[in-house]
């Protein structure tokens, strides 16, 4: 009675070993490391750069090692993580701003452990600093930006077609009335609208002699435009924090129109911000004639109008290009010194531009440089209390306005730029590509490194201070059977730890929490058991037979007790976000693990020692 | 089995039931009247937490950020007295944080930034219904789930013995005005699991009981089971509560509220599901015929002595 077969038990063991292999990378702590490499694909990191570095960390008495250059990028480890942050202003101040130098952490996991794809668990921003944002986005605005097109085609369409039309105009940015005279003209109109476009929905009615077809965008339709718009700006945001180079970074659609963006180790919250949360796009448009109807008046940056006095321009309502049609951009100087913008378009962009220059000789064509941003406005509210309310705007301004010299082709200049800081930025906008639809910040968090160490040091401390308690408890109360139910409490994290490292799952502080908490709760399936074995003890079955039916008994409620948990964990994982999702996540795992050290592991202990042997009494 | 120091629970359950429905009902009282301290993750705003070499002086604190322009900053201590948390209305503007360390730098150059959080007003209204939201589908899942499993007496009781826990919990926060943040969220729905834990353990015992033994009384069925049980539901709490003190003791302040949610919903938990789901059943008039499967049951007595 009471024997496993072989297999089980070698089973227990082989599950063991993974696990251990598994888990042990997380016992070589990271070096802190500096990374760094180029602005743009093209510029090299070799031997001689780092060899620049290391003169440099010499010069400022900070210890390093480790050195790896692989042509791309180049990394180095520190001896000391406080010196970390000073090694960075070391370094970028050698190499200039074309260079990219990031604060980094290094695995140590030896090689042979790596071999296999065993790696560390990845730290969560809480753990080991960092900036996380969550940007949202409006797709409002990608939605009615397409309907203005779908209008000036209908208008187009019906021109083509003779029909003639009262007026075909865009209410509140998202319907479409077109107002006929007939009603042979209404439906002739009706089915180009049908044949020519597709994805919006039509409805003819007759209002005041009038007759009026109403033409909405259709569900699905937006959908599409929706996803279109985020991922085209998950694109472009992946773009920009390559540039940054930093390691790690996470870029993610989060619900219905939010992303989130996490960089770990970067420490210059505004210098992130700049570069990810400028939804900024170019628009290039002639200067308009005095008098014209055609004519939109705009302000210069502030740089132009620092440096040359004028303060505003009207420029033409036609567009001749805009930034979606840059190919490529690089910032460099021109031969007065002044920072510049090297262009590249794609063709199509070529073609339009060379068309609108050709005839335009003489004239002075300027770029709009155009930003969505949000400012905070505070209301008082009905119990006088302020409430502040985020509001979008959009802020368009002239950065350059130059004479066209001759036709323009697919290469070409922008000047007029004051720091080769925007020069270098501007180029990197126009690189990374435009967001097809603006975003607006509405979560940031900066954590610092110290408290990320500091929260590693209380987690690891909690973790080790509760587990202990626990173990000693079981020992006292349990006996023997307390042992067993130790190893596999251990055993339980062992395998949660490696589970995490092979998910590649994000440790976060609330996610120890959750470890915590499963150590709590591990230990009551054995309590469980042994309590009924006791039990059955007590109702006077022998030894042997109150073990088998103790576990037996017990297992009913366990799985019981368990699933009911484990939905609530899954619940918390799908309704909630970041540090919730990581609590979900670590209790999840555990629960699950729990289940399978706690009846499988210590069901083998104990029949390991007490199975096919006579007992007389049993202490538990 | 006839164990002979049965413990009279359900005799209290008068007792017990007044007790329950004074503290729901102050905990509603509190909730609506003063409601809850709302965290950052739920009102939205900004934060900055800052680190001194020494004890900070908050006053002066205040005076600083006040000649640096910020009006009515919360400036307050966190965890330690070096620590300090400053938090303002609104979103942090370019550079916020240089000018407030700026301005706090004036008279002690040592202050750290060690984290600033923003979030956005809408996020936080979200957030707020998102959670109400989930704790909503919980109960309901884990409803259907005890309906198919047990029946459906055990389901409301095992529901109203959350929703009982989860109101105490939530008075629990609000009388005491500690501050609700993501994390408390995600203990009372751990709290919700938790609780559950304890009253299906108890909940398998009386289904198991009113099958096999040959009482009439469902009342000391109950008791009996909880009687059974009852070691149980106090170690596994007691080793909970273990490693919890160890989160609230050890883990750092930005899990302190965290623990002290869990600890308080254990011990509410533990309460509940010997006084609360137990005496819905009674109330409910559980009757053994509620539980005798359709199918002709012989096996289970089969293998006893």
């Amino acid at each position: 009675m009471n024997n496993y077969p072989l297999r089980t038990y070698l089973f227990v063991l082989i599950i063991v070993f993974i696990s251990i292999a598994f888990a042990l990378p997380n016992i070589f702590s990271a070096d802190p490391a500096i990374q760094i490499s180029g602005q743009s694909g093209e510029m090299e990191i070799n031997q001689s750069v780092m060899d620049d570095i290391t003169t440099a960390l010499k010069d400022a008495d900070i210890d390093y090692f480790g050195t790896k250059v692989d042509g791309e990028t180049g990394i180095l480890r520190l001896t000391d993580i406080d010196q970390q942050l000073y090694a960075k202003q070391v370094i970028q101040k050698k190499l200039g701003l074309e260079y990219v130098v990031a604060l980094n952490l290094a695995p140590t996991t030896p090689e042979w452990l790596t071999r296999f794809g065993a790696s560390p668990m990845k730290l969560g921003l809480d753990l080991r600093g960092g900036v996380h944002f969550l940007l949202e986005v409006n797709t409002d605005e990608a939605i009615s930006k397409q309907m203005d097109t779908i209008v000036r085609q209908v208008r187009t369409a019906m021109r083509e077609e003779k029909l003639r039309y009262e007026s075909i105009k865009l209410v509140k940015r998202k319907q479409i009335v077109a107002a006929f005279k007939t009603k042979t003209d209404a439906d002739k109109a009706n089915s180009i609208i049908r044949q020519k476009f597709t994805g919006i929905t039509r409805d003819i009615n007759e209002e005041n002699g009038l007759f009026i077809i109403r033409s909405k965008m259709s569900e699905l339709e937006i959908k599409k435009i929706q996803d279109y718009a985020i991922n085209q700006n998950l694109t472009t945001l992946r773009n920009r924090v390559n540039e940054l180079g930093v390691s790690e970074p996470v870029v993610q659609r989060q619900g219905k129109n939010r992303i989130v963006v996490e960089l770990p180790g970067v420490q210059d919250t505004a210098a992130a911000k700049r570069i990810i949360g400028k939804t900024a796009n170019l628009e290039f448009r002639l200067e308009a004639k005095p008098g014209s109807s055609n004519r939109e008046k705009f302000s210069f940056s502030d740089s132009y109008v620092r440096d040359r006095g004028i303060k505003d321009a009207y420029l033409k309502r036609t567009v001749v290009i805009t930034g979606d049609h840059v190919s490529k951009a690089s910032a460099g100087f021109d031969e007065k010194g002044t920072p510049n913008v090297n262009i590249s378009l794609n063709s199509q962009g070529g073609a339009r531009m060379h068309r609108m220059t050709r005839n335009n000789i003489g004239q002075r064509l300027g770029v709009l440089f155009i930003e969505y941003k949000v400012r905070t406005k505070y209301n008082i509210d009905s119990d006088g209390k302020k409430i502040a309310i985020s509001e979008r705007y959009v802020e368009k301004k002239i950065i350059n306005l130059a004479t066209i010299q001759s036709a323009l082709g697919v290469g070409f200049q922008i000047t007029g730029l004051s720091t080769p800081r925007e020069a270098s930025e501007l180029a990197l906008f126009l690189r990374a590509g435009a967001m097809a639809a603006p975003m607006y910040f509405v979560e940031e968090r900066t954590i610092g490194p110290s408290l990320g160490a500091e929260n590693i040091a209380l987690g690891v401390k909690s973790v080790s201070i509760g587990m202990f308690l626990v173990v000693i408890f079981m020992l006292l109360y349990y006996k023997i059977f307390g042992l067993f139910a130790n190893i596999a409490l251990t055993l339980n994290l062992l395998i949660l730890v490696a589970f995490m490292s092979m998910l590649e799952a994000t440790l976060t502080l609330p996610g120890i929490a959750g470890i915590v908490l499963t150590v709590g709760i591990a230990v009551d399936a054995n309590v469980l058991i042994f309590s009924r074995i006791k039990e059955e003890i007590s109702n006077g079955l022998p030894p042997q037979s109150a073990i088998s039916a103790g576990y037996d008994r017990a297992f009913v409620s366990i799985v019981d007790a368990n699933i009911t948990t484990l939905i609530v964990a899954v619940i918390l994982f799908i309704i909630g976000s970041g540090p919730v999702q990581g609590f979900a996540v670590t209790l999840s795992i555990g629960i699950l693990v729990s289940m399978f050290t706690a009846i499988i592991v210590t069901r083998a202990l104990v029949n390991l020692s007490f199975g096919n042997r006579s007992i007389e009494k049993l202490r538990i | 089995m006839f164990n002979t120091n049965i413990i009279n629970f359900m005799g209290q359950r008068k007792i017990a039931s007044i007790v329950s429905v004074f503290l729901v009902l102050g905990s509603i009282v509190s909730f609506t009247t003063k409601g809850l301290v709302l965290g950052l993750d739920f009102t939205g705003g900004t934060q900055i937490e800052v680190g001194y070499q020494d004890k900070a002086n908050l006053t002066e604190i205040r005076n600083h950020l006040a000649a640096a322009g910020y009006e009515n900053p919360i400036v307050v201590h966190f965890g330690s007295e070096k620590d300090v948390l400053i938090r303002m209305q609104g979103k942090p503007a370019a550079g916020l944080s240089d000018n407030v360390l700026k301005a706090l730098r004036a008279s002690q150059p040592s202050v750290t930034l060690r984290r600033i959080d923003f979030v956005g007003p809408q996020v936080g209204e979200e957030l707020r219904e998102d959670g109400g939201l989930g704790m909503l589908v919980a109960l309901l899942v884990v409803m259907m789930y005890i309906a198919i499993r047990f029946q459906y007496k055990f389901s409301i009781g095992a529901v109203v013995a959350l929703i009982h826990d989860v109101i105490l919990t939530l008075g629990f926060f609000s009388i005491t005005e500690l501050e609700f943040d993501l994390t408390v969220l995600a203990a009372v729905l751990a709290v919700i699991g938790y609780s559950l834990n304890d009253t299906i353990v108890v909940s398998d015992r009386i289904r198991e009981n009113l099958r096999l033994l040959r009482i009439s009384s469902v009342e000391a069925v109950i008791n009996e089971s909880l009687t059974q049980t009852l070691g149980r539901t106090l170690v596994t709490s007691l080793t909970t509560l273990l490693v919890l003190s160890s989160l609230f003791f050890f883990g750092g302040e930005l899990i302190h509220n965290f623990a002290i949610a869990l600890m308080v919903g254990v011990l509410i938990g533990t309460y509940s599901s010997i006084y609360v789901a137990s005496n819905m059943l009674l109330i409910l008039h559980l009757k053994r015929e509620d539980l005798m499967p359709p199918e002709k049951e012989g096996a289970e007595f089969d293998d006893r002595p």
